[in-house]
């Protein structure tokens, strides 16, 4: 009986402090509202200052012990009791066990069945690009595979731990091992595996090593990363994109290109990349300072830009925007680019828009593009200079035969040499 | 008298209470400059769990970044100075978190407070040992990581800040401080902290290697050893193999940052500042460091493995399944790891004929992990199962197993990995796999020989409650984060609000947050019940759960050298759990064949003539229908 007494004190005891502490945090509510509410009388009493506080959530914390501390106490008392009048155990704890598994089994399923159908549905909309439509479709084999596996062994795992807990009745079953079984899942997961194994190396080939089609060639488009930014580099109408050289980048030449490779002359740059849909396209990666990723999800591309070395992905858009933006009922839709590798404090914002068009748009589009060179660059290569008039990218290509007009530099010194 | 050497030359006044030549010891000698296993063992167990408790809490502050971005949190000002003005997290800082988080957990906790805790305590204990082969380099192990924690604490400290470079650190971007703020100093601290670090796994392993080849008692034999100890062998193995190339690769991005050479980098313009470094390439840095990196997961993930099959079957009272399909299976992973490392790395620009052969390699990798994970369904099967705290983190362990496996069989494959690299899938995958597994393995391990550590048992109710909410929140912050990856959110993002397309996955990341603030929290559960428990716990008996192995031998009360008098020797494997015939539903490895006549089997003799006209013998007497099954 003695026990009984002191554990309903402790119990008073304990209601005491929950309610001091209840009568501080509203005191501290109260208080901090009487700061705020100085205009209106009536308004509710604001509790953002009081959610931030981390005393409140001390308290709450302190109080969540206190509570899990009086029920330990009360089942320590349980269990005494029961062994003061000799009966069984007062808890199996095996069961209780057991079946929080069991129960954990079911609300799991059913949490996975959840993830499945609501998060499932906010993921990426299917590819938008040949290669991204293999991988899908082997995504999609693998997934029903793992999740076949994941809900057996599950299934198996927890209810084994239920229907096999402790009973003083029974012993184990004396199994030390059974060779059939082991040969069974050893070649069984290495059968499934070498499928998945053969599918993904084929489909891997497929993506990197590509047959080139003389006529069909791609685009080529090559993409610079530097912290925090892309710069888009079209080829020009001789679809070459020219050669660059990192020692050559100034203030005025942001790439380093080297001005005297032809090849470069009738080079543009973009704001967003522009693409044509069902032609290939040969993007060619490469950094200025550390390492990015290039990363264009919904084609299913990503591909690290690495100083020093150029890397080279071609893929084919298969889906326009404007397709896009029906099939997944959103006209803002946009694809995007952007940086998957860490790079520094500006990771989080490295993107640029694509957009994926008919050839005749492209055609119409590229024609705008301003071409990368100006007088300021033809200047510190020796070239001869061209009047401000005719550098728009719409007039005739291949300028290198305009005579040097050496009034106009100083508005050409004006004009941006890149457009970020 | 037994014939021990002992190291502790300082006190030469006996211990009048032992008459095995035990020397009183003073405070320095006995817990700080220990060389005695189950001290050091102690010792790296706190000492993980102290830096888990830090890298918990960094991973809590960038939590709360991930989930209210846009909000301002006045204490984070209070605690982080400049580096939260205004209650918000600057992105350098963020990166700076998520990288001693990722460096912390990974080296500290789970390879040196995992293995580094069990193999000290274990290795001697289960094989009949007195101590390690050297216990001067086992103290000194212990005080190089002790060391290589401290110095990495302390680039908290400095000016511009820890690391910040993610904690696979790679160049360019942590060989130059320009690029961002954690690339200088704090960088410096992190490869000087590395480099003492494998100094320490290093001198670990050899011992660990050295004690279990040379010095195991009379009749252990390598096929009687239990499956921890095979665990921590094999880990230490691939430890000494694969810790010396992350050296080599610190010294070489040392140079690169102090001496000007160019081993990773070429062709690098900060601004419009070119750089001099001509010729490096930054890949070679990836290939160096998970040639480390690969082996370090299954460091991490294996001596997890064997602390559980050994809680699995004590608890279950059976054998474990398949013993020599285990052993096979783990030294198949210890082969196997070191030829997967490419497959982090397919999509770096690496050859795409190489990706096409690391995916083999990973794929088959899953093979000897899928035979470990039934045959700990199998030795579940029909058993007695007593759920223990240890054997309900056995569980955990074994479910986040095959959780994250399963998703490790995308990533291995070099053609979803294009989409998948670099994003929360992967983050979701490791956490499962390497993290939570690793993580319960290593509290199953706590539970189960807290006895045999600190005299004293750990509340079970406590341990209860210590699970079920770890276990259910460790699934509610990882799950969900599988579909941001599908989703094509890319990890180590400071923050959604750039992106119009992630706005409706802040939604996810603050019950994500909310779950890993209740994970954390339920650690004190397990942190008070610990420290607790050391002093005030209930008295542990020998044999608490009535397990084979050697280490419950030894008496409650810690000795230098472990067993008063001789060492045991050792008759039998240590897996016979209910056996058919014997009178309890246990047989210590210390217990002959001649004492257990009734339950003996044929195969327990392993063809030896003699042993076996003895058993026919006796089973004809005493067990006529047992003599007609087994011997024809």
């Amino acid at each position: 009986m003695s026990l009984r007494k002191f554990i309903s004190n402790k119990t008073i005891a304990a209601l005491a402090v929950i309610v001091t502490v209840f009568a501080n945090t509203s005191a501290f509510a109260q208080e901090a509202a009487a700061g705020a509410a100085t205009a209106a009388v009536a308004k509710p009493v604001d509790m953002f200052p009081i959610y931030k506080s981390i005393a409140f959530y001390a308290m709450l914390f302190l109080l969540l012990c206190l509570f899990i501390a009086i029920v330990g106490k009360a089942m320590r008392v349980y269990e005494l009791t029961r062994e003061a009048q000799e009966k069984s155990a007062g808890i199996n704890w095996d069961t209780v066990n057991g079946v929080l598994f069991v129960l954990f089994l079911i609300v799991g399923l059913y949490g996975v069945y959840f993830e499945y159908t609501v998060h499932g549905h906010m993921i990426l909309p299917d590819a938008a690009s040949e290669h991204g439509q293999k991988i899908d479709q082997m995504f999609n084999i693998t997934l029903i595979l793992t999740t076949i596996v994941f809900i057996g062994t599950h299934i198996v795992l927890f209810s084994f731990s239920y229907f096999y807990k402790h009973s003083g009745k029974r012993k184990a079953y004396y199994y030390p091992h059974n060779n059939a079984l082991e040969r069974i899942w050893t070649i069984v997961p290495a059968l499934v595996l070498t499928v998945l194994v053969l599918m993904g190396f084929l489909t891997w080939r497929s993506i990197f090593f590509k047959i080139e089609d003389p006529n069909h060639k791609p685009l080529s488009i090559e993409i610079t990363s530097q912290q925090f930014a892309w710069t888009i580099r079209y080829p020009g109408a001789d679809g070459v994109v020219g050669l660059k050289n990192y020692k050559l980048i100034t203030g005025v030449n942001a790439l380093g290109m080297d001005f005297k490779d032809k090849n470069n002359l009738d080079d543009q740059t973009a704001d967003e990349l522009v693409i044509p849909v069902n032609k290939p396209v040969r993007l060619i990666l490469t950094s200025k300072d550390v390492l990015h990723s290039f990363y264009m999800p919904h084609f299913r591309i990503q591909l690290n830009t690495v100083p020093g070395m150029t890397s080279y992905f071609e893929f084919t858009p298969t889906i326009t925007t404007a397709d896009m933006q029906t099939k997944v009922n959103d006209p803002a839709f946009k694809f995007l680019f952007y940086c998957s590798k860490i790079c520094g404090s500006g990771h989080y914002n490295m993107q640029k828009v694509v957009r994926v068009v008919s050839q005749a748009e492209y055609d119409a589009w590229v024609i705008k593009q301003p071409k990368i060179i100006n007088n300021d660059l033809r200047k510190a290569f020796n070239l001869p200079i061209v009047p401000e008039a005719a550098a728009p990218a719409a007039s005739a290509p291949a300028d290198s035969t305009a005579k040097p007009a050496k009034d106009s530099a100083a508005v050409a010194m004006n004009k941006p040499a890149l457009k970020k | 008298m037994s014939t021990i050497t002992l190291n502790d030359t300082h006190n030469n006044d006996h211990h009048d209470g032992h008459d095995h030549g035990h020397h009183k010891q003073s405070f320095i000698t006995k817990y700080v400059f220990s060389q005695d296993h189950k001290m050091i063992a102690k010792q790296f167990l706190i000492t993980g769990i102290v830096m888990a408790v830090i890298a918990m809490g960094l991973s809590i502050l960038f939590r709360i970044q991930l989930a209210w971005p846009d909000k301002s949190f006045p204490f984070l000002e209070t605690f982080l100075g400049k580096w939260a003005e205004g209650g918000r997290i600057k992105p350098d800082f963020y990166l700076a978190l998520v990288t001693i988080h990722g460096t912390i957990m990974v080296f500290f906790v789970l390879t040196a407070g995992l293995s580094g805790t069990f193999s000290n305590l274990l290795i001697p204990l289960q094989l009949g040992v007195r101590d390690m082969a050297s216990p001067f380099m086992n103290m000194l192990s212990y005080w190089f990581f002790f060391t290589a924690c401290v110095i990495m604490m302390a680039s908290f400290f400095i000016e511009t800040g820890p690391a910040s470079a993610g904690w696979t650190v790679y160049p360019p971007l942590s060989a130059l401080p320009k690029a961002i703020p954690g690339s200088g100093l704090g960088m410096t601290l992190w490869l000087a902290s590395m480099f003492i670090f494998v100094a320490s796994q290093l001198m670990g392993g050899i011992n660990y290697v050295s004690t279990v080849l040379n010095m195991r008692t009379k009749g252990m034999d390598l096929w009687k050893m239990p499956l921890t100890i095979w665990a921590f062998f094999l880990t230490a193995i691939l430890g000494i193999l694969s810790f010396p190339v992350l050296v080599a690769g610190v010294v070489l991005l040392i140079f690169d940052r102090s001496f000007g050479t160019s081993f990773y980098l070429s062709d690098i313009v900060m601004g419009t500042q070119v750089l001099p470094n001509q010729g490096g390439s930054p890949i070679l840095w990836q290939h160096l460091f998970w040639f480390l990196g690969h082996p370090e997961v299954y460091i991490v993930i294996m001596p997890a493995l064997g602390i559980s099959s050994e809680v699995i079957s004590v608890n279950s009272r059976k054998p474990i399944f398949g013993y020599h399909a285990m052993v096979y299976s783990l030294i198949g992973i210890t082969i196997l790891s070191f030829i997967v490392w490419g497959h982090h790395m397919f999509v770096t620009g690496m050859n795409p004929l190489l990706g096409g052969v690391f995916m083999i390699t990973t794929l088959i990798i899953a093979v000897p992990s899928a035979v470990k994970t039934f045959n700990y369904l199998a030795t579940l099967w029909r058993g007695n199962i007593r759920f223990t705290p240890a054997m309900l983190c056995a569980i955990g362990m074994v479910s986040f197993f095959i959780s994250g496996g399963l998703t490790g069989i995308f990533l291995g494959n070099a053609s979803l990995d294009i989409n998948l690299h670099d994003t929360y899938f992967v983050v979701a995958h490791f956490h499962l796999v390497m993290g939570s597994a690793a993580i319960f393995g290593m509290l199953a391990g706590v539970y189960h020989w807290y006895p045999k550590m600190f005299g004293r048992m750990m509340n079970a109710k406590l341990g209860y409650l210590h699970f079920w909410v770890t276990f259910i929140c460790a699934y509610l912050v990882f799950f969900p984060l599988h579909f941001l990856g599908l989703d094509g959110v890319p990890r180590r993002y400071y923050a959604f609000t750039e992106f119009e397309f992630m706005q409706k996955w802040v939604t996810v990341n603050i019950f994500v947050t909310w779950s890993a603030i209740v994970a954390a929290l339920a650690q004190v559960a397990f942190l008070f019940n610990f420290f607790y428990s050391i002093f005030f716990g209930k008295k542990a008996t020998q044999n608490p759960w009535e397990a084979n192995t050697l280490e419950w031998t030894t008496p409650v009360e810690h000795i230098h050298g472990n067993w008063p008098g001789e060492i045991p020797t050792v008759y039998r494997w240590p897996y016979d759990y209910s056996k058919p015939g014997a009178e309890e539903d246990y047989i210590p490895q210390t217990v002959p064949y001649s004492q257990t006549m009734s339950s003996n089997m044929p195969h327990d003799f392993e063809g030896n003539a003699e042993s076996e006209r003895i058993q026919r013998e006796w089973d004809a007497k005493n067990n006529p229908d047992k003599a007609d099954v087994h011997f024809h």
